[in-house]
């Protein structure tokens, strides 16, 4: 017997796959999941809090009304109704969009796909965050790009180091960014650095791809116009109700000029057809009346004490030379440690005394980030934040003492 | 065997919880395939005395990677219950587990493996030996490979070229256990040595070759991502050798039913064992029932086999 061949399609693969492998950290995460875990790791929105009954109105109407739409295949773009909607979803933050200029996709993580379908091409580079969104980067990778990585301070993307790369000849196929309570890095994007990439992308014919998930999260403070307000043209712009709503029902959507627009609907056609009908009759329900706006104040609140009781925590628990940053909104406190410290190394003794956090080099493609660590204060309770900061801040007392015993 | 009840324990809460889910999905429908009324138990899912005192079960199989299912602790808990069960027993399982132990007991019956030096973490933390860390290096050479005391699946373990690289390697380690081994590092071919119902069967040799060239955690649960041959392409001579060599193993760490040894020969045909593994992996890239295979033996047939030794044992443990 010669070569014994486990899998079948091992020479079969697509380039584009090799980045996808089994790795220690997802195994880790496994453990993570189980419930005696605190788990600071996952940015699931606290759905408990949307009232029970609402929802099985909603459903039982929708049921009840519509079941010959709910229960067929429906047209690519998503039904004028929802995108009226979520264009007034849009609205809330004080961007006008036109239904017709919006696709329904699966969360926004299916626009990001399409945006790659669309768009790159093998070799093409990508203007990221550095860090940024891991899912963005796992949906982009596919597409067989290069990244470009811009770093963020506490104004959100530095857009002078964009402009040096830009003056050195660099020309990305477009700008990826979530300005609002990015997602690992917590930060918002001031409004001067919002004009000043605007400004930049408009004259470098480099769209702007604008994800913001999180941007009626907020806890404090005025919200900065959207990229999209400000240059309705030159930006693509992500939606979801994930976080308004429910992540379960899968409905996100993109904004975009009508050339991109029909070719994301075409993608999106290609790729599944259309949306669930049934879930985005939901969230079209969902979303009407005013029930839907008390819960999000709800949540809001919520998701606010949350992160007062994690910045307290941290306060608290973790050792001096560690900083974090003060989000005004959104899920995510980001945590620098001190150098010497490998948050990926960690996260076995972390999980192993029931604790559980995203280590920071999912967020670069480059392999930084060691020395940095996302936490979520959206699912668990505020005492378990607090133990789970806890229990981290003792770990990492532990680590620096190893480390000192390490280097006499 | 039709009446007999096997539970089969996966999942756990061991890093290799996910491994042993896969494990034990395929163990327990081979089990069913065999007519057997065989059933998944996840001790944490369930608290698992009471579960096993509550059901009426026939047999154990041991699914379970990593630790409280390698090292002896359910084993022990077994034999309590009074509960026949698949695989090595609690002593020998302690001693394979921890690698402190298992290189120590190796080392003593004369079985080569690669020089080794130990830290644990109290000794730096407490006791200052990160002063003479230095010496682990002269003690072993470079480059090493630095692994934690016990874990499974390639976790923790790191390669070092260079010894400033140690303490950042040995922190990784510490992560998983309480202590690090720091073993040279072999140049080889990388081959597993299966054995099923000691001494009767040793498997043909599994060689492994990782693309990247690193057997690592992604090389060996990423379907593709590791070519398999088996048997292994060696000299008969060396091929004999490494048989020799793993029999001396298992039979220096007491293994029973089922194990497997993980070995590097080097350029001159030297082979040295690096790991080894009471209840050996079972999913679908697992290099047991990829020997298995090789010998013309089905997975079906091997698990069957692989209980009839727990039910021809019956509850017993080794001091009855």
């Amino acid at each position: 017997m010669a070569e014994f061949s486990v899998d079948p399609y091992a020479d079969l693969y697509a380039r584009r796959t090799s980045e996808m492998a089994a790795s220690e950290v997802r195994a880790l995460f496994a453990v993570a999941a189980r419930p005696d875990v605190i788990s600071l790791a996952g940015g699931m929105p606290f759905v408990q809090a949307i009232p029970q009954d609402h929802v099985l109105d909603v459903i039982a109407g929708v049921l009840a009304d519509r079941p010959e739409v709910a229960l067929q295949y429906g047209g690519g773009q998503g039904s004028p109704a929802l995108r009226e909607r979520l264009a007034m979803l849009m609205a809330e933050e004080g961007t006008l969009a036109d239904p017709e200029d919006m696709v329904v996709t699966a969360g926004a993580q299916q626009a990001l796909d399409l945006i790659g379908k669309v768009l790159v091409d093998p070799g093409d580079v990508i203007a990221v965050e550095a860090p940024a969104y891991v899912g963005a980067l796992s949906a982009f990778s596919a597409y067989e790009p290069r990244f470009l990585q811009i770093d963020l301070d506490e104004e959100g993307m530095v857009v002078e180091q964009l402009e040096d790369a830009l003056l050195r000849g660099v020309r990305p196929k477009f700008i990826y960014t979530v300005p609002n309570f990015h997602n690992p890095a917590g930060v918002t994007m001031s409004g001067r650095r919002r004009e000043q990439l605007v400004a930049l992308c408009r004259e470098a014919h480099v769209p702007i791809v604008e994800d913001n998930p999180y941007g009626l999260l907020r806890f404090e403070g005025d919200a900065e116009p959207t990229l999209r307000s400000l240059d309705p043209t030159n930006v693509i712009y992500l939606g979801t109700v994930s976080k308004v709503f429910s992540p379960g029902v899968r409905v996100g959507w993109a904004v975009a000029e009508p050339g991109v627009l029909q070719r994301l609907i075409l993608a999106k056609e290609a790729s599944d057809l259309c949306g669930s009908s049934l879930t985005m009759l939901l969230t079209e329900r969902y979303l009407t009346g005013d029930t839907w706006r008390s819960t999000l104040t709800r949540l809001v609140s919520l998701y606010g004490s949350r992160r007062d009781v994690m910045l307290a925590a941290l306060q608290e628990h973790f050792p001096a030379d560690a900083s974090w940053n003060r989000p005004a909104g959104g899920f995510y406190v980001w945590i620098a440690l001190p150098g010497h410290l490998d948050a990926a190394a960690m996260l076995a003794a972390a999980v192993e005394r029931r604790v559980a956090y995203v280590p920071g080099t999912a967020f670069y493609p480059d392999g930084r980030g060691t020395d940095r660590m996302r936490l979520a204060f959206c699912h668990p309770t505020e005492d378990r934040i607090a133990e789970g900061v806890k229990r981290l801040g003792e770990l990492l007392t532990d680590e620096e003492e190893l480390y000192r015993s390490l280097s006499p | 065997m039709s009446g007999t009840r096997v539970a089969v324990l996966a999942g756990g809460r061991s890093p290799e919880r996910e491994v042993s889910l896969r494990s034990g999905h395929r163990v327990t429908t081979a089990l069913v395939a065999k007519g057997l009324d065989a059933f998944t138990i996840d001790p944490a899912d369930v608290p698992l005395v009471e579960t096993l005192s509550t059901a009426t079960i026939s047999a154990c199989y041991i699914a379970l990677h990593g630790k409280e299912g390698e090292d002896g602790t359910v084993q022990r808990l077994l034999e309590l219950l009074g509960l026949p069960y698949t695989g090595t027993g609690p002593l020998a399982c302690q001693m394979s587990f921890d690698k402190v132990l298992a290189k120590e007991a190796m080392h003593a019956a004369g079985v080569p493996t690669p020089p080794w030096a130990v830290i644990e973490a109290t000794a730096l933390r407490d006791l200052g030996a990160g002063a003479i860390l230095h010496r682990l290096v002269d003690r072993v050479g470079l480059p090493a490979v630095v692994k934690p005391s016990r874990s499974g699946s390639a976790m923790g373990l790191t390669f070092v070229e260079r010894e400033a690289d140690l303490p950042h390697a040995v922190m990784n380690a510490l992560s998983f256990a309480d202590a690090a081994v720091i073993e040279r590092k072999v140049e080889g071919v990388e081959v597993a040595a299966s054995m099923v119902g000691f001494p009767e069967d040793v498997l043909p040799l599994v060689e492994v070759v990782p693309r990247s060239g690193v057997f690592d955690y992604a090389a060996r649960y990423t379907p593709g991502a590791t070519e398999y041959h088996a048997p292994a392409r060696l000299e008969s001579e060396v091929a004999d050798t490494c048989n020799t060599v793993a029999t001396q193993t298992f039979r220096a760490l007491q293994m029973r039913d089922v194990s497997r040894a993980d070995l590097l020969v080097d350029a001159d045909g030297r082979p040295w064992v690096v790991d080894v593994n009471v209840s050996p992996g079972m999913t679908d890239t697992s290099l047991l029932p990829m020997a298995a295979r090789a010998a013309g033996i089905g997975l079906a047939d091997l698990c069957e086999r692989i209980l009839g030794f727990a039910l021809s044992r019956g509850g017993r443990s080794d001091r009855d």
